[in-house]
């Protein structure tokens, strides 16, 4: 008995990522979009027009990554224009830096946006409300994932509960269905201030492929203010981490 | 005159023509007899409107034959209400549910003829979330327990109220519909197949790979064209990896209900080589962009056959040890067995599929029964099968398969040669025009049924998901009766059933 828990616990070794911010993912991960201009339109009309998500505009040039699922269907038709990059890091605190912009070379993360006392009252620990409201169960997975035994978020203090009583924040999943919305607001308002407010993944950001469905109801976006937007179909657990880091990080 | 067309799940697409229209009094005396027969459950059931009010038309499996079953029928409903098949086989309780929301459909005796997920084309608005009419029952030992829909996880939203005696279960009802989205009303609003690919992509996140490779199969059965050998065998390896990541999930979930941290953080850890692998593959952990209609994006080379298979032996040989000391463990033994029982009997009278009906001996796998690509070609399945239909039936299944799909990606992977080339997707082939296309496929919860009707332009008109867990919440209902309360959570793990997938 004892025998086979400690072989499991030799065959598994150190699990844990030591440095998170040093992770390079593999080349095939498609992250941050970079856009070149050509004077041959053809191509990047193609990509637009197939854009399930209208994240795509051909003049002036950009990809709107708060839309984007990261399909890379697009990068196939436009493969001198649109070039996914592995880079995961691709939180903003602003919705519009969300759109990509062609010779951009990284993500715009604007730390002035940040409210102060974000890093005063929240940067040694923070803990969650994760809402999923018409979430896929693939965010819900990746955010499970932040606190596992691989990416231990939970080492920096931040982790998610069970009561919203108990949390500084809202993790906000899912494109919003209509009735899941009056939930949604309920517990958001079960927060005592001050908190925060993560959006995370793109059908939350935008409604994704639900943006127009009458099935949605997105007015609770409209109702408060969003501190971190994290793009992804779904959002990478090192995305989540990458941004709630640099959201809680003193500023220099 | 024939009740039904018969056909088989590799078939290509069926003319509506051809669709015997019958009498209901026929098709429900049919029924009434050939659905007492085991070999024989329903695979999907809807309606649709036409210019002459409301066409329905239903699927039916022979598990024997490997046969699909179609029948339709145009009914006068409003004058005399149809009677309702659930009153005697409850399996189609969930299918008259939905049509008697969205329609106003009366079903005569339906016993349990509640709002299924409260669609925003329901027919009566009157009727929300804050008014689903919960069972009730008086005494004055009772006590009602209301959880969700937000739950203590992170997990999706859904209302569950039991009725308890003390500690103990008497009844538990499952009010769902949260996770409503619209799927089935998106899906046909645009000819863009791309946006159509990706809506089955997020149909469950956790299964995408086999809901898009349900929409895919569905598609290329209305193109008529022969899918390359290599393909099939690509995506039957994605199909089995994302059984594989999900079952590692469940195992870790299920340690991590009870307290057993070894086994969680061990499994958290062989999900993160499984899903890695996949984003190796294809640039996302939980395989969405693989599948793709007629051809893929992401064809295998060798290098990447490589690191799948490295990364499989690795996950099978640790799953292996994990597993043996897992059956040793007496104090996880103790909270397992016997814990959330549902009887072979009860299993197949509520319609159970996949996994979970498996683990009560009730033998319900389209890799076997229907199988088509790579399983009707290159594999001959022999499901799991347990007979205990308890919590701990459910983890063994979920264990003995886990390291069967690593066998069989090991097969599959031996003879292989990747050219690296395989054809692209086509996203604009035209469609046959009047006509039926479904597809089945095993996905790691169980049989996932996609049904779509194409118009006189080969348009998509109607398009019909089914999601295993639509059958099986029900199963979940009934295993936690007369148990403790606080069993509740390894019960649900057990099942690990879809909220999304249910509500579309």
């Amino acid at each position: 008995m004892l025998f086979g828990k400690l072989k499991i616990l030799r065959s598994h070794g150190w699990q844990y990522i030591p440095n998170l911010d040093g992770v390079t993912l593999t080349e095939e991960f498609r992250g941050f979009p970079q856009l070149t201009l050509t004077n041959d339109k053809s191509d990047l009309e193609r990509a637009a027009a197939i854009c399930p998500t209208k994240a795509i505009t051909v003049s002036p040039l950009t990809l709107d990554m708060g839309r984007c699922l990261f399909c890379g269907e697009c990068a196939k038709c436009a493969p001198r224009n649109i070039r996914f990059t592995n880079e995961h890091r691709l939180a903003a605190t602003r919705r519009e830096d969300l759109i990509v912009m062609a010779g951009q070379t990284k993500p715009c993360f604007n730390s002035e946006s940040i409210r102060p006392e974000i890093s005063k009252l929240f940067g040694r620990a923070l803990q969650l409300r994760e809402v999923s409201a018409g979430g896929d169960n693939s965010v819900e997975m990746e955010l499970g994932a932040t606190g596992n035994v691989n990416f231990d978020f939970g080492r920096y203090g931040v982790g998610f509960t069970a009561s919203p009583r108990h949390a500084d924040g809202l993790v906000l999943s899912g494109p919003i269905s209509q009735n899941m919305a009056e939930a949604l607001d309920i517990c958001y308002n079960s927060i005592a201030k001050p908190k925060v407010l993560i959006v995370c993944g793109s059908e939350a950001i935008s409604g994704g492929l639900y943006a127009d469905s009458p099935a949605v109801d997105r007015s609770f976006l409209d109702k408060y203010h969003v501190d971190l937007w994290l793009p992804g179909a779904p959002t990478h657990p090192l995305c989540f981490i990458d941004g709630v880091t640099k959201l809680r990080a003193k500023k220099k | 005159m024939e009740l039904y067309l018969r056909t088989k799940n590799t078939a290509s697409a069926v003319a509506l023509a051809d669709i015997p229209v019958v009498e209901y009094v026929e098709l429900y005396n049919d029924l009434k007899e050939r659905m007492t027969q085991e070999r024989y459950h329903v695979g999907h059931y809807f309606a649709t409107e036409t210019e002459n009010g409301l066409k329905f038309y239903m699927l039916l499996l022979d598990d024997e034959q490997g046969d699909v079953l179609i029948t339709s029928f145009v009914p006068d409903y409003y004058a005399s209400g149809l009677a309702s098949l659930t009153a005697i086989h409850q399996a189609f309780h969930p299918f008259e549910r939905e049509m008697h929301e969205l329609y106003g459909i009366p079903f005569d005796n339906h016993p349990w003829l509640k709002p299924l997920r409260f669609s925003h084309d329901r027919r009566d608005r009157n009727s929300t979330m804050d008014s689903y009419p919960f069972y009730e029952m008086e005494g004055e030992e009772l006590h009602e327990v209301n959880v969700g829909p937000i739950h203590a996880g992170i997990i999706e939203p859904g209302a569950f109220r039991f009725i308890c005696n003390g500690e103990q279960v008497l009844h538990l009802e499952i009010a769902l519909g949260y996770q409503h989205r619209g799927v089935e009303t998106e899906m046909v609003k645009s000819d863009n197949r791309l946006r159509q690919t990706l809506i089955a992509e997020s149909i469950a996140g956790d299964s995408a790979v086999a809901h898009t490779t349900a929409y895919a199969e569905l598609s290329e059965k209305l193109m008529d064209t022969e899918i390359d050998e290599h393909l099939q065998r690509e995506r039957f390896i994605g199909i089995e990896l994302e059984r594989m990541a999900m079952h590692l999930a469940d195992t870790g979930a299920l340690a991590t209900d009870i307290g057993f941290q070894l086994y969680q953080v061990a499994c958290e850890a062989l999900r993160t080589v499984t899903i890695n692998t996949t984003q190796a593959w294809c640039g996302n952990r939980f395989g969405k962009s693989l599948i793709r209609p007629f051809g893929t994006n992401h064809p295998l080379t060798e290098a990447k056959v490589e690191i799948i298979r490295r990364n499989v032996a690795d996950v099978r040989r640790r799953y292996m040890e994990l597993r043996s000391d897992i059956l040793q463990s007496q104090t996880l033994l103790a909270r397992f067995e016997q814990c959330g029982l549902v009887p072979r009997e009860d299993m197949k009278r509520i319609g159970g599929v996949g996994m979970a009906a498996r683990s009560s001996g009730l033998k319900r796998d389209i890799r076997c029964t229907h199988p088509s690509g790579f399983y009707a070609s290159g594999v001959a399945h022999e499901p799991v099968l347990k007979h205990d239909g308890d919590v701990m039936s459910r983890l063994a299944t979920r264990m003995d398969e886990l390291v069967q799909s690593a066998d069989y990606i090991e097969q599959a992977l031996a003879s292989y040669r990747p050219s690296g080339k395989l054809p692209a997707p086509n996203y604009n082939a035209q469609f046959k025009a009047d006509a039926l296309s479904f597809s089945f496929v095993e996905g790691w919860r169980g049989e996932i049924c996609h049904v779509a009707l194409t118009n006189a332009e080969g348009r998509i008109t109607k398009y019909k998901i089914k999601d295993p867990s639509v059958h099986n919440w029900l199963g979940l209902a009934i295993a936690v009766r007369s148990e403790g309360i606080s069993d509740f959570p390894i019960n649900n793990k057990s099942f690990n059933l879809s909220y999304c997938g249910h509500d579309l």
